[in-house]
């Protein structure tokens, strides 16, 4: 639970010393308990109390760390339950699943799945960023599938809850910092021992939820905290329950055994079913799944997966912004006609959408608006005739376009006239008001 | 310390409001937990999926989908096909060529294929405009008369014809008003009080929230879902409590991941299977941030999502 301010003061030494650049010892507590610095500002708090202390100001959700160099990710840290209320922090990671149990062609298949998408949208890239390799009774093709896996240069969840097979397999793996996953109420002893042996973090299951509390306090006793949860019950429905529960215990009743990030093994669950697998991870990329794991993926499950998750991990308060630049689109080269909007990603889908579907080759202009949408742009003084002709001339666009005929949106138009002055030479053309209306326009005006 | 369940029921509840008439009618809303959180209480309402239909029959559609209506002429004959549908809870009739143009449907065409596609059918349905706010408070006034006593739910009210729309569907005819703000809150919430205010009554109201395709600025989606979910069970506001209907096959069917043909962009694969894809991922994110019901229309995504949503209650 979250200490207030006054439980702090209490454990300061209150001499108001001033050493921690605060005023008073009160002042000092009270930017502790709003976390805005750290208790060990304070040169006289003694270590028992710090300890204390650091229990009790810690984050609800730990930040786990997997994977190393490139591959490395976060997982974690979130501080709420609903985006609006703050950004979540740790992006769901897509995993595709590789098995022992699985025909040697479904799993190059999966191999070959990894490979294949890798792909930019909107400055991000996208790619698989985890191989799950699972373990079910043949030894010896897992420790094949591990050496593959490894060669893949993506971070690896080992699943395997035979402790001495693990040992072996980590000895081909632990460099690129895998998850051990596999720990449960039987085996925790032997396989937190190798997870502590190699630093890795511990993946934990249970049949319930009160046997993964119950593990997870046992492997806290023994002192590891470096954790991710399996989630993955008998079914769709315990599983959706369980990883809805484990994060709100954690984040809303300050459950600090819960406070882990979790696995949600979508393979399992509708193992063979891929269109069920990705409705899966579209519902738990919004509710709680730190890593989902599937059975493969084309760039038909990856195109709206990644999407979506663009879209949920981002700041609410903070507009999507797209780079300012030249896109051309449906082929169109330097003599195409352009047409200009402002950075703010919706806008920029919107329009780029119907252009494309026009099938009318179009320059599409991204000027920077602070990432306001067309009518705030213009509002707020970020999109104007002035902040037009500074865009064409830092991007360069004179040399870099042949045509010069420029459609602007149609909600400014009454910018036609400043921007004509600004742009000596060009033909500003508003487009109509909404963006639907734009595939008729350009048609006609292509005709 | 063990860990002990604590169910999170609110003292507020969603509307429950009932579409359709006779053995098939459905019922939506009711629930007084966070929408799909069954493990907090039974929820008795599952979330309804629908199959959308267009006036404009079934031109470009995808061949699976071509295959699955076979040889359906009539668009009688679809509505039939669509409402036989495995997972299909109710039929949406949007009249794509009403729209204001050259060649567009008048009113009493509109009024003549509603009447067909409602005979064919005995589960419930939906009738969605043409995007024209003015054309569709013409379409929805006739079309409600038309078919009243059958408990039509119409796609959309908006701000702009909200009066003539809520004053015909909702108070003439006592058909059920959808009604559309754009991903806002606020927007939405004004909404609502200008209908009750008409004199609706809010049984008869339910919300489309906007919609979008995935990567498409969904997070405003979501996160308007969840917040209205919220405002109504936790606050208990009483204006935000009306069930949220989200179209989902109208937005992801025109977005590029669904149009770019195999051949323009072969390393993006099977096209169908991008468009199936696309419309799954939106439609499950839209019932996990909390709509009472979405709106498909390609067979498999019908399957998964109702199997879903099954597997979850």
């Amino acid at each position: 639970m979250a200490l207030t301010g006054l439980d702090i003061f209490k454990l300061t030494p209150k001499t108001n010393c001033k050493d921690c650049g605060n005023p008073t010892c009160m002042a000092f507590a009270m930017k502790v308990a709003q976390g805005a610095i750290p208790i060990d500002k304070c040169p006289h708090i003694s270590d028992e109390v710090k300890a204390k202390l650091d229990e009790a100001t810690a984050p609800p959700m730990k930040t786990i760390k997997i994977g190393t160099g490139e591959n490395e990710h976060s997982l974690g840290g979130e501080t709420v339950l609903y985006r609006h209320d703050k950004t979540f922090v740790s992006k769901t990671l897509y995993s595709v699943a590789v098995s022992d149990a699985y025909s040697d062609e479904q799993n190059e298949k999966a191999f070959a799945d990894i490979a294949n998408i890798d792909y930019e949208r909107i400055g991000e890239r996208m790619r698989v960023e985890a191989v799950f390799v699972d373990y079910v009774s043949d030894g010896t093709k897992f420790l094949d599938l591990v050496k593959k896996a490894n060669d893949m240069g993506r971070t690896l969840i080992i699943n395997c809850a035979d402790a001495d097979l693990a040992a072996k397999a980590l000895e081909i793996a632990a460099a690129g910092k895998p998850v051990l996953s596999g720990a449960n109420a039987s085996n925790f002893e032997a396989m937190n021992a190798l997870a502590v042996k190699h630093g890795l973090v511990l993946g934990v299951t249970g049949k319930d939820l009160a046997e993964l509390h119950d593990t997870v306090e046992k492997l806290e006793k023994a002192g590891n905290k470096n954790l991710i949860l399996d989630v993955t019950m008998a079914n769709i429905k315990d599983t959706f329950a369980a990883t809805v529960q484990v994060r709100r215990a954690a984040i809303k009743d300050g459950d600090r055994s819960f406070g882990y990030p979790s696995i949600v093994n979508a393979a399992r669950l509708a193992a063979g079913d891929r269109h069920m697998q990705t409705a899966l991870a579209s519902l738990f990329t919004l509710r709680y799944g730190s890593v989902v794991v599937l059975e493969g993926m084309s760039y038909a499950d990856a195109l709206p997966l990644f999407g979506l998750r663009q879209n949920i991990f981002t700041n609410p308060q903070k507009p999507m912004k797209v780079e300012p630049g030249i896109y051309p689109l449906n082929g169109a080269d330097e003599n195409s006609v352009c047409l200009i909007t402002v950075d703010f990603a919706l806008t920029y889908f919107v329009v780029s959408g119907e252009v494309e579907r026009s099938g009318v080759p179009v320059n599409l202009l991204i000027t920077d608006a602070g990432g306001y949408s067309v009518l705030t742009a213009w509002a707020a003084g970020k999109l104007s005739a002035s902040s037009i002709a500074k865009f064409f001339q830092e991007a360069d666009i004179e040399n870099k376009i042949k045509s010069r005929t420029l459609v602007i949106p149609g909600k400014v138009a009454v910018l036609k006239g400043e921007i004509e002055d600004k742009l000596p030479g060009w033909k500003i053309i508003p487009s109509p008001p909404e963006a639907i209306q734009l595939v008729k326009f350009l048609r006609e005006f292509n005709a | 310390m063990a860990f002990v369940q604590k169910p999170q029921v609110y003292k507020s509840a969603i509307n429950t409001v009932e579409l359709g008439a006779g053995d098939r009618k459905i019922a939506l809303g009711g629930a007084t937990v966070y929408p799909l959180y069954s493990f907090d209480a039974p929820i008795e309402n599952a979330p309804k999926i629908g199959v959308e239909i267009s006036d404009l029959g079934l031109e470009g559609a995808p061949k699976a989908m071509l295959d699955y209506y076979g040889d359906c002429k009539t668009i009688a004959e679809v509505a039939k096909k669509a409402a036989a549908m495995p997972g299909a809870d109710f039929v949406c009739l949007r009249f794509d060529g009403a729209e204001p143009g050259e060649g567009e449907r008048t009113v009493e065409d509109c009024v003549k294929i509603a009447k067909e596609v409602a005979a064919a059918i005995d589960i419930p349905l939906v009738i969605a405009g043409c995007k024209n706010s003015q054309k569709d408070a013409q379409i929805f006034e006739k079309v409600a008369e038309a078919l009243t006593g059958r408990n039509v739910l119409f796609l959309s009210a908006k701000e702009e014809n909200h009066k003539t729309v809520g004053a015909s569907v909702g108070l003439a005819y006592s058909q059920k008003v959808g009604a559309e703000s754009s991903v806002d809150i606020n927007l939405a919430k004004q909404l609502n009080v200008l209908l009750t205010q008409l004199g609706v009554a809010k049984e008869n109201i339910i919300m489309n929230l906007g919609s979008a395709a995935a990567g498409y600025g969904f997070e405003y989606v979501a996160s308007t879902i969840e917040r209205v979910k919220l405002a109504a069970l936790a606050q208990g506001d009483a204006m935000l409590q009306m069930p949220v209907v989200t179209p989902v096959a109208s937005e992801t069917w025109s977005v590029k991941e669904a149009l770019i043909s195999e051949d323009d962009m072969p390393e993006w694969g099977n096209q169908e299977q991008r468009g199936i894809q696309m419309e799954i991922v939106t439609a499950a994110a839209c019932l996990a941030a909390g709509s009472d019901a979405v709106i498909l229309k390609h067979p498999a995504s019908v399957a998964t999502i109702s199997a879903m949503v099954a597997a979850l209650m």
